[in-house]
């Protein structure tokens, strides 16, 4: 009788919590799953939005890999990533240094740092392309100031690439400053002590302790900086929308291209695959590589 | 050894103030930009402290576009996504913490799994869906997969409730409190510091996403803030008064947020790597 009871309790308390779950689960097979596979069947169709869905077999992937913007996007992404990860790196790894320490403001420097990123939106990015303007920018009179010429930012090939790292540097510095300052404050402080009896000085302390105990965190980081890299979209969008001559245009901007400025739905999909394969790469790679590197305390 | 370490100190010092500046300079730039004259805008050399305080230039923002409907929209679509997706992934992160049912382990495994897949692969057919759905140009496409996908919230949730102890639960089913009561009066007030949490990042990711707007709106009065802010620039291309006006108008929420919750972003991000 009272394990009946308890049978009963237990089956309740089961449909209970498939209940709770339904309306993420719900949300996962409808816009996650269902349209991912649904993604995949696309790039075999040809469809316009409107006009009927007709499989086209391989022919969007020929005529994706024959357009130019494909190349060109991925290069740019190549630029942007290895224009952005050792910059950003170095840079918040030294800002991490100088403030692992009782430091005088650390709040404050801290909620500063952090700034651009909590306000990453198409608003700053205006302000951005306000102060790279040729004539008026600031940026150039600041130059000026230091008697250089301003180059042509944004109008000119090579350099409206550099605007667009700069800026993702500036907003990124903050998050991997804190990145870098937790991975700091977690190696445990015997170590030190233990070279500092043994006679080490500093730069032998940072490239035989800091560095390898820091490296899941810079694994991280790099990660996390070439995926933010692949998925670029608002910073040139706002900034050149792409150009000029296609030098900031990215594969983000590509699908959305694609899809809603010439209704080539099937093409989009195979960019997105792309896309998602390069990103599931990128993972695997940096996985395997990490394996050489990575100092882990198991 | 003594002076040397002072002199290091100011050194240091005076490298994190310069950072601060970089960091800090455009949102001054542009705020001081919002408050001058057009002649004073193409004046050289240009000032770097205020020279004039033309206050109309945000009145001209709401009067040129409809940015008072795109703020009505932006607060209605990122309040209901915000608090949409904290209730189900909560109530998720509950079922998953605290209650026993078949085939937890893998449900949870395969929402953990789907996190891995970026949002851009899902994007031609969930317009697809959408626009089956007659949901295109309306701010459902915006609420509605936010609300009920966030596989990374029932994560962190579920992580902070299973270091909860159950004692907790069990005494509230002793005392004949139905599941939904134990999480909602039991659960959810513990949970507080983690919601508050994600619900500041949530809030933040909504207001300013561009590109799922970009893509599902049309008309000019569903818009919301990024979308007249790009507008915006699209139409008064050099009036920069006017338009570091419209950018002072966008980010000021998230600045005034910040600023009384900056403690929790820190943190949020040296805990647990969070991003914005």
């Amino acid at each position: 009788m009272k394990s009946k009871k308890k049978n009963k309790q237990a089956r309740y308390e089961q449909w209970m919590a498939y209940l709770f779950i339904m309306p993420q689960y719900l949300g996962l097979i409808c816009f996650v799953l269902i349209p991912v596979i649904v993604c995949f069947v696309l790039c075999f169709t040809s469809w316009d939005l409107i006009g009927e869905i007709n499989f086209t077999g391989l022919s969007n992937f020929v005529s994706v890999f024959k357009d130019e913007r494909i190349g060109k996007s991925l290069i740019n992404t190549l630029i942007f990533a290895l224009g952005i990860i050792p910059v950003t790196t170095i840079v918040s790894l030294c800002l991490a240094l100088l403030t692992n320490r009782e430091i005088k403001g650390l709040g404050f420097y801290k909620a500063t740092y952090f700034l651009p990123m909590a306000t990453s939106s198409v608003a700053i990015v205006l302000v951005w392309y306000w102060m790279f303007a040729p004539d008026l920018g600031i940026i150039n009179f600041a130059l000026g100031m230091l008697g250089i010429e301003g180059p042509g930012w944004l109008i000119d090939n090579a350099w409206a690439r550099v605007a667009v790292i700069l800026m993702s540097t500036w907003q990124g510095l903050g998050y991997y400053y804190l990145i870098f300052l937790a991975g700091l404050k977690s190696i445990p402080k015997e170590y030190y002590e233990a070279a500092d009896i043994d006679g080490a000085n500093t730069v032998q302390k940072f490239f035989r302790i800091t560095l390898p105990l820091l490296s899941t965190t810079t694994f991280f980081v790099i990660i996390t900086m070439t995926i933010g890299a692949l998925n670029t979209f608002q910073e040139p969008m706002v900034l050149t929308e792409g150009g000029p001559e296609y030098s900031t245009y990215t594969i983000v901007m590509y699908i959305y291209d694609l899809a809603f400025k010439f209704f080539r739905m099937g093409e989009a999909a195979v960019v997105s695959v792309v896309l998602f394969m390069l990103v599931v790469l990128v993972t695997i790679v940096q996985f395997r590589l990490s394996g050489k590197w990575v100092h882990t305390n198991e | 050894m003594n002076k040397k370490n002072r002199i290091n100190k100011y050194l240091i010092q005076a490298v994190l103030i310069i950072f601060a500046v970089f960091c800090i300079f455009p949102f001054y730039w542009m705020v001081l930009t919002a408050l001058k004259s057009s002649n004073n805008v193409i004046e050289f050399p240009p000032k770097v402290y205020p020279t004039s305080f033309k206050f109309s230039n945000f009145a001209d923002v709401f009067r040129l576009m409809p940015m008072g409907q795109a703020y009505l929209n932006s607060i209605k679509v990122t309040l209901l996504a915000t608090f949409g997706t904290l209730f189900t992934s909560s109530l998720a992160a509950f079922a998953f913490a605290k209650m026993r049912f078949r085939f937890r382990g893998l449900l949870f495994g395969i929402l953990l799994g789907t996190m891995m897949i970026p949002g851009q692969v899902t994007l031609i057919p969930l317009y697809i869906v959408f626009a089956r759905l007659g949901w295109i140009d309306t701010h459902l496409p915006l609420i509605v997969p936010t609300v009920l996908t966030n596989a990374y919230g029932v994560f962190m949730i579920r992580q902070f409730m299973i270091n909860l102890p159950s004692d907790y639960v069990e005494a509230a089913k002793i005392d004949g409190c139905n599941y939904f009561r134990i999480y909602w009066q039991v659960m959810l007030p513990l949970c507080k510091p983690i919601i508050v949490t994600l619900g500041l990042f949530t809030f933040i990711w909504n207001w300013n996403n561009y590109l799922g707007a970009l893509i599902f709106l049309n008309t000019d009065t569903k818009f919301t803030v990024p979308l007249i802010i790009s507008a915006f620039r699209g139409v008064y291309t050099v009036q920069w008064e006017l338009l570091m006006a419209a950018s002072t108008v966008a980010i000021l929420p998230i600045i005034i947020m910040y600023l009384f919750s900056q403690k929790f972003f820190i943190q949020a991000v040296s805990l647990t790597g969070i991003k914005a």
